[in-house]
């Protein structure tokens, strides 16, 4: 006879059932899985930076700025993915550097100058998407079809995956040194500029690859909760980095199984599973709100 | 009373090399090799000037205070010094941009950053080991140095964010050690900072001052800078005085000093400029407001004998015509 948990773990059995299978059986929950790994471990780093440049927010505004570009991809060539990855990252990559060279270069601040611009970017979009009165199917751009890669789009994903990482390595010193203390960079080195847009750049295609997967909006959600998750538990910038990446990975693992069994839309559950960590986390860690606020009534000597 | 920098020059010439004379120096390379000049430097922001028409000579060497009552115009010279603010007008020559080590009244540092002590002082290093270089044993070895030497050995580890204001300003300085630039700047570095710790940075100046460095501090506390500064330049918009400190530091250069007037004024006239060699009427270029008052009495400038400004040409009267 063997035992009981054994028999729960076995081809037969429960575990094996709600956890494996469906990516056992199915092609399209293979690629999902390998599409939302890829993105993690690209995501959730640039979103620690994110936060670390009290930058969050700018991950939303800047998904909203690569949706027209996307559209009018889309307008132009129909349902194709170079097409629409291309219009993203132009019109990312157009508001990055305009908004950047704005704040760096006049009175205005970096926020309000990404404002105008992103916004500038998105009335264009809608304009052109209405004159040109095509029914752009706006779901696939804003949710996402992570449970519909195809080969390119997968290769995409991990492509810019492996760009993210190797360009995070060579940044990651001017970077780290940006978000300390910008002034002391732009002080030894020409590197503050390199830094920031290099950095925004990373954002732009992450965000590209995210709304394949995810939809545009809740590609920022994999790299802003993650993060912020994170930051409740740990104080070092590697392990920061390191628990963001695992947080992420586990949310898309949890977000395609729920998605799967209960057939709900898998951007959302991936996002809503980072946001129950992220919830928890507020409970359970020790920089979180109930241990933060109530650190207990021992303290040491010194 | 008109007494200019100009009028102080030669006693400084004589008291650079009486109060400050140039130590052994152990490596040629942490002294300037010629003195940061200043020449007719106008600083400031939106064309209103926050110190003009200044023109000296810093020796390479020198433990120079900056005074002046507040909106001077210290703050905007050691900037300018940092190679951090474009000048109005005049010029600025000596100083390496890459070879300065600058702290700000106001740095931008992040305190709440995720990273220790050791690693935040160890980017004073980037002169040596870049944006990809990697650090060495010896490298960490010279950033515990640095930190022993601030009085912060045993604060490797520690997180930035558990650091006391006076614990930040010492690691702040081991990170100005790290860099090893023949000029120092410092803007009020000592302003929320205790007694000891204040005793033990003014140290770290008088070594850094041995070693041929030049170092540059804007300065409130006077008996601090009778004590510690051989040298002394009392700004208020311009130089009021520039030379040995106690010659500096009179009641008279400072009742001269409080009396120029602080504001900007957006109605202000252009300013003519060195009272030898005014603007040109109807021209625009260098020429930038001043305060009112200003222009109600003739300019308060120090003539400038024998300096034609020969770099400048549109300061010569045939240039208008």
């Amino acid at each position: 006879m063997t035992a009981p948990v054994w028999s729960a773990l076995g081809p037969d059995g429960l575990v094996f059932a709600l956890l494996i299978q469906p990516f056992a059986e199915f092609g399209f929950m293979q690629r999902a899985l390998a599409g939302c790994l890829a993105l993690s471990v690209s995501a959730a780093p640039v979103g620690v930076f994110l936060m670390l440049r009290r930058m969050s927010l700018t991950g939303d505004a800047m998904a909203h700025a690569i949706l027209p570009g996307a559209a009018i991809g889309y307008l132009i060539a129909g349902l194709s993915l170079t097409a629409m990855t291309i219009g993203g990252i132009v019109a990312g990559l157009a508001v990055a550097i305009s908004s950047g060279l704005v704040a760096r270069n006049t009175v205005l601040r970096e926020d309000t100058s990404l404002a105008a611009f992103y916004l500038l970017s998105l009335a264009l979009g809608v304009l052109i998407v209405s004159v040109r009165g095509n029914s752009v199917d706006l779901l696939h751009v804003l949710f996402g079809t992570v449970l519909a890669l195809d080969d390119a789009a997968l290769t995409l994903l991990v492509g810019i995956a492996g760009v993210t990482l190797v360009s995070l390595t060579l940044l990651y010193r001017p970077l780290v040194l940006e978000c300390l203390d910008p002034g002391f960079l732009r002080s030894v080195s020409h590197w503050s500029p390199v830094a920031h847009f290099g950095f925004m750049a990373l954002l732009v295609i992450n965000l590209v690859a995210g709304f394949h997967a995810l939809g545009t909006l809740m590609a920022v959600g994999l790299m802003v909760l993650p993060a912020a998750t994170a930051r409740l538990w740990v104080r070092r910038l590697g392990a920061l980095l390191l628990l963001a990446v695992l947080l992420a990975l586990a949310a898309c693992l949890m977000g395609l199984l729920i998605s799967y069994h209960a057939d709900w839309p898998t951007g959302p559950t991936i996002v809503l599973s980072l946001g129950a960590a992220y919830l928890l986390s507020m409970l359970l860690a020790p920089r979180g709100l109930v241990r933060h606020q109530h650190p207990g009534s021992r303290h040491r000597v010194a | 009373m008109q007494l200019g920098c100009d009028m102080i020059r030669p006693q400084l010439q004589l008291s650079c090399n009486i109060l400050a004379p140039k130590p052994m120096l152990p490596e040629p390379a942490l002294a300037l090799s010629r003195p940061i000049e200043l020449d007719n430097l106008t600083l400031g922001y939106d064309q209103h000037p926050a110190v003009h028409h200044l023109s000296l000579s810093i020796d390479p060497g020198s433990l120079l205070a900056l005074v002046g009552p507040n909106g001077a115009g210290k703050s905007t010279l050691i900037k300018a010094l940092a190679g951090q603010l474009r000048p109005l007008g005049g010029r600025l020559a000596g100083l390496e941009r890459n070879r300065i080590a600058w702290l700000p009244q106001h740095s931008d540092l992040d305190r709440s950053f995720p990273i220790t002590v050791r690693d935040m002082v160890a980017l004073g290093l980037w002169h040596r080991v870049g944006a990809l270089g990697r650090f060495s044993r010896a490298h960490h070895a010279l950033c515990d140095e640095a930190l022993d030497q601030v009085g912060l050995g045993g604060f490797e580890r520690r997180g930035l964010d558990s650091l006391s204001g006076g614990q930040l300003q010492r690691a702040l300085f081991a990170r100005l050690i790290l860099q090893d630039a023949p000029v120092v700047l410092l803007d009020e570095p000592f302003a929320a900072v205790d007694q000891r710790t204040t005793d033990d940075l003014l140290a770290l100046l008088h070594r850094w001052q041995a070693q041929g460095r030049t170092v540059i501090v804007a300065l409130h506390d006077l008996v601090q800078v009778r004590a510690h500064f051989p040298l002394t330049l009392l700004l208020a918009r311009q130089c009021i005085a520039y030379g040995p400190t106690a010659s500096v530091l009179t009641a008279e250069h400072w009742a001269q000093a409080h009396r120029l007037h602080e504001a900007f004024d957006d109605r202000a006239p252009p300013c003519p400029g060195v009272a030898t060699s005014p603007w040109p009427p109807g021209r625009e270029g260098p020429a930038h407001p001043v305060p009112a008052q200003h222009s109600q009495h003739p300019h308060p400038h120090s003539p400038r004998p024998a300096h034609p400004h020969p770099h400048r040409p549109t300061a010569e009267p045939a240039a208008s015509a």
